[in-house]
């Protein structure tokens, strides 16, 4: 009896010992959680303490950190190698698991972390040529000696950091997930600008276009797809004289049209992943120099997407906001000079239909000669299960792309599409912004560009020389006229991409006239630039709305700029609804119909929290897009169609109210504009009820939109900043939706000292248990920004710094 | 009463160093050398265990704010409740240190010297 009890109590202390060591399902290890030696209590942070000395292996001379009152670092240091490894340590210090994540999710390496919910993201991303296209540019970076030298460094210094860690002090995240951090490398580094570029160069809807077409005839679809839009404002003015002579351009191929054989959903481009920035000059601003402003729109998540940091060495003092894991300032000033970023919609992936000679797919057709197919063979460990091995064949063009995750899909396909993407380039952009950080003048600004691949974007510029200039830039490939918006024939060399736009003409413009530049993803150019980027790009209304404003400003201040930045106004709604309301019929409506038809004819298009209208407006909008457009084109998930733009709705409003595309054809009755926009209005009223409830506060935009910045580990909503209250919205200056919006606001003044002020809704810390995860979010969601502190030298004295360390 | 005392002062060096479950190797060993009752060791193991982890987790919380413990609250207990964090670390130290030392007292009564047992 004895021997029993201890056997059972023994065995039962080992198994809830074992128990509580091992995580179950997606359910931590919870012994080690809760233990306050290890586990989650580690992670509170206090931030405290004023002065700190770290001994590190790695810095060639001491490194002096100074730390204000926002956790943002003000590094000094005596070389360039120490400021790269500093930036890299102290990056790491805030944001390590992030950017591990991140660079995970790039490589297809997820489902080592989280198992085989991640394997179609892996798969995804192995086929895409996430990992090729971070090799190539790994090798363009490290052939170049100043990009090796700050990769090295910055890698160095994240290493530092990771080394000096013990399991205790692991990021949350390592403990709920139960993993541990491995070294960084320079191939991170490489994987997170692939990120970059995945997330703002990869939306495609070639397929979409082509059974459009295939559908609807030629003349139809570039009638409802038009290579312009009615409503415009391009980035380089009109009128702007392009100073270089031409290259020849391709010619266009006689026979374009690709049967497509293949159901592929592939995500479009996300319309609300935009930015604003603009730059005034001289003239129109209260300070007699320029002033340049940015927000880059992303979608919003915690840990922050940007970390702000100020780097100087002899070379450079550039302050201003970092992507974790990418060495440099990517956006922000230094004292001569400021700059930022918005993203280009240039068409930078194309898909080729690919004719291999038989099921074996070692060889493919290619100009009439069988070329051979390259076979790649990816690994992707999968926690707790056996390793999955994808094979992924590559075409010179790129790799064949299939849908990935669906088990025996591609076994079905004898032949897939290739993508030809720009992110597969031997680009090196850390060049780019490495002279930029160090420019003091206009020309050394166009020098950085030429270093620039991808994702393209609107580089702005000011300088303390009272210059201002904008330019979309990014290796452009070389097409004629709408190569891309169909899917292309992979046997045609025709088809192929000939060639790069000569950085040195790209679109660009200095010191116009008007007195300003701006972007806003709009259309680059209008149709005189000489050669084609693409048939589409972002709807123009924040472009317009920006460009409206600035016109009419004088006297310019940064708290102007501010302003323009939190705008709320709905240019969309202002061009349409005068057009729509009269068409309602207001005989049919009833009730809350009623009610609601008033409010919206009483709305100012402002898009702010406690606005109805706003909210009626955009899911009306949507609506009304479907209840025209879709009776058409719609053929659901088989055949794979698109809408036509607001762009061309507005215009078969305004100019065509009799069209035949009102009519629905799914019904025997005719069916006209008063009649779509009735039905729509009412539809649109009821689903609004149904979310609601009756019509009143509960419809407020802010409530409505319930903006949220989530945690990048989906679901983990306790360390997320859900339904905050904000306006604004998609084609609105404040691109604040649902899930997107600005990720970082900044104002700089230029002048014999900077002046500049900027916000990022989260907080340096990538930690949730830290004050500093999302102190900001507060000041972003109120349209403030606070004053960014800009040391001229370690000695400068600022009430606003809190500590000092010194790595050595 | 003697042994929480050094239940607590030994399970907080050893967690200091060793990893967390080394606590249930400090409360078998201490009650293997001595306890009087099946009762009497576990309790003495679980507030032995429980004191340290709840005094550590305490001390954290005055350092800091408090909105974290808020956050793992709504995540491990899903629960807005800043208090459920202590209540659950304490009880799951106080259990796994308080089994162990059940266990020691048990195998004690088979293996070792009882009067030993009999003299605290």
């Amino acid at each position: 009896m004895r021997y029993l009890k201890a056997a059972i109590v023994s065995l039962l202390t080992v198994l809830l010992i074992w128990g509580l060591n091992r995580p179950w399902g997606s359910a931590p290890a919870l012994g080690r959680l809760l233990s306050p030696f290890v586990g989650f209590w580690q992670n509170a942070d206090p931030s405290t303490g004023s002065e700190d000395e770290i001994s590190l292996v790695g810095t060639k001379a001491p490194v002096t950190v100074l730390i204000d009152d926002m956790a943002v670092p003000h590094v000094f240091a005596q070389n360039d190698y120490d400021v790269y490894f500093a930036q890299g340590y102290l990056t790491a210090r805030d944001r390590l698991w992030q950017m591990e994540f991140q660079t995970h999710a790039a490589a297809g390496r997820l489902s080592e972390i989280v198992g085989e919910r991640a394997l179609p993201l892996d798969r995804f991303n192995r086929e895409i040529g996430m990992l090729y296209g971070a090799e190539k540019a790994l090798e363009a970076m490290m052939k170049d000696d100043t990009s090796k030298l700050i990769v090295e460094a910055y890698t160095a210094g994240v290493n530092a950091w990771i080394k000096s860690l013990k399991p205790a002090q692991y990021p949350i995240e390592y403990k709920l997930l139960g993993y541990s951090p491995e070294p960084w490398s320079a191939l991170k580094c490489a994987l997170l600008l692939k990120a970059m570029t995945s997330t703002l160069a990869s939306g495609a809807d070639d397929l979409q276009m082509s059974n459009v077409r295939q559908l609807l005839g030629s003349a139809v679809t570039n009638d409802l797809f038009p290579d312009y839009p009615d409503h415009k404002d391009p980035i380089i003015p009109p009128g702007t004289k392009w100073d270089f002579k031409p290259i020849p351009t391709p010619k266009q191929p006689d026979s374009v049209a690709v049967d497509n054989g293949l159901a592929m959903n592939w995500p479009g481009s996300n319309p609300a992943i935009g930015s604003n920035n603009w730059a005034v000059g001289a003239q129109k601003s209260a300070t007699g120099y320029p002033i340049l402003a940015n927000d880059p729109h992303l979608t919003l998540s915690l840990p922050s997407i940007w970390y702000q940091i100020q780097l100087v060495s002899p070379t450079m003092n550039a302050c201003g906001v970092s992507l974790p894991g990418s060495p440099g300032v990517i956006i922000g000033f230094n004292k001569d000079i400021a700059w930022g970023v918005t993203n280009v919609g240039a068409d930078v992936l194309d898909f080729y239909k690919i004719k291999f000679r038989d099921a074996k797919k070692q060889e493919y057709l290619h100009g009439g000669v069988w070329k051979p197919v390259r076979r790649r063979l990816e690994m992707i460990k999968v926690k707790g299960l056996p390793d999955v091995i994808d094979t992924v064949y590559y075409t010179h063009h790129g790799p064949i792309v299939n849908q990935g995750g669906q088990k025996g899909f591609r076994a079905n396909i004898p032949s897939g599409y290739a993508a030809r993407w720009i992110a597969h380039e031997p680009t090196n952009e850390l060049h780019c912004y490495y002279i930029l950080n160090r420019a003091k003048k206009y020309d050394e600004y166009v020098q950085a560009l030429a270093y620039y691949g991808a994702p393209a974007q609107n580089f702005i510029f000011a300088d303390v020389n009272k210059e201002i200039a904008i330019s979309p830039n990014g290796k452009f490939p070389l097409k004629w006229k709408e190569q891309g918006k169909y899917l292309l024939d992979g046997t045609n060399p025709a088809h192929d991409w000939q060639g790069w736009i000569p950085p040195a003409q790209n679109p660009r413009v200095r010191n116009p006239a008007r007195g300003f530049v701006s972007s806003a993803n709009q259309f680059s150019t209008d149709p005189t630039y000489p050669y084609y980027i693409n048939w589409q790009f972002a709807p123009a209304e924040r472009g317009i709305r920006i460009n409206q404003r600035l016109a009419a400003m004088n006297n310019v201040t940064s708290d102007s700029m501010r302003q323009l930045q939190n705008d709320l106004y709905n240019l969309r709604a202002a061009m349409v609804l005068p057009k729509l309301l009269p068409a309602i019929a207001d005989s049919k409506l009833k009730g809350d119909h009623v009610k609601a038809l008033a409010m919206l004819k009483s709305w100012d298009y402002e898009n702010d929290t406690s606005s109805i209208g706003a909210t009626i407006f955009t899911e009306w909008n949507r609506q009304l897009s479907e209840a025209i457009w879709k009776d058409e084109l719609d053929r659901g998930d088989s055949v794979l169609t698109r809408l036509p733009s607001f762009d061309r709705t507005l215009r078969l409003i305004e100019r065509d109210p009799q069209s035949h595309w009102f009519d629905n054809v799914k019904t025997k009755t005719i069916e006209t504009l008063p009649d779509i926009a009735t039905t729509s209005f009412m539809a649109t009223c009821d689903t609004l009820a149904k979310m609601h409830g009756p019509i009143g506060a509960s419809w407020a935009w802010g409530k409505h939109k319930a903006t949220s910045i989530r945690h990048l580990v989906p679901g983990l909503d306790a360390f997320s900043a859900l339904n905050v209250q904000i306006g604004g919205g998609s084609g609105i200056v404040n691109a604040t939706t649902e899930r997107t919006g600005p990720s970082w606001r900044m104002v700089v003044e230029l002048g014999p000292t900077p002046k500049a002020y900027g916000v990022y809704p989260g907080g340096q810390s990538g930690n949730p248990g830290s004050p500093n995860y999302q102190n900001m979010i507060e000041t972003w969601r109120q349209g403030q920004l606070k004053e960014l502190v800009y040391l001229q030298s370690v000695q400068d004295k600022n009430s606003r710094l809190k500590r000092k360390i010194t790595l050595k | 009463m003697i042994q929480i005392l050094v239940i607590a002062i030994l399970s907080l060096i050893a967690q200091l160093v060793l990893p967390w479950w080394s606590l249930a190797i400090v409360t078998f060993v201490v009650c293997f050398w001595r306890s009087s009752s099946a009762l009497t060791a576990f309790v003495y193991s679980f507030l032995g265990i429980a004191i340290v982890w709840l005094g550590y987790s305490l001390w954290v919380y005055g350092q800091t704010d408090g909105v974290f413990i808020m956050r793992i609250s709504q995540l491990v207990f899903k629960a807005n409740n800043a208090v459920l964090p202590f209540v659950g670390t304490t009880i799951l130290g106080g259990l796994a240190g308080g089994l162990a030392g059940l266990s020691g007292y048990f195998v004690r009564q088979v293996t070792g010297n009882q009067s030993m047992s009999h003299t605290a």
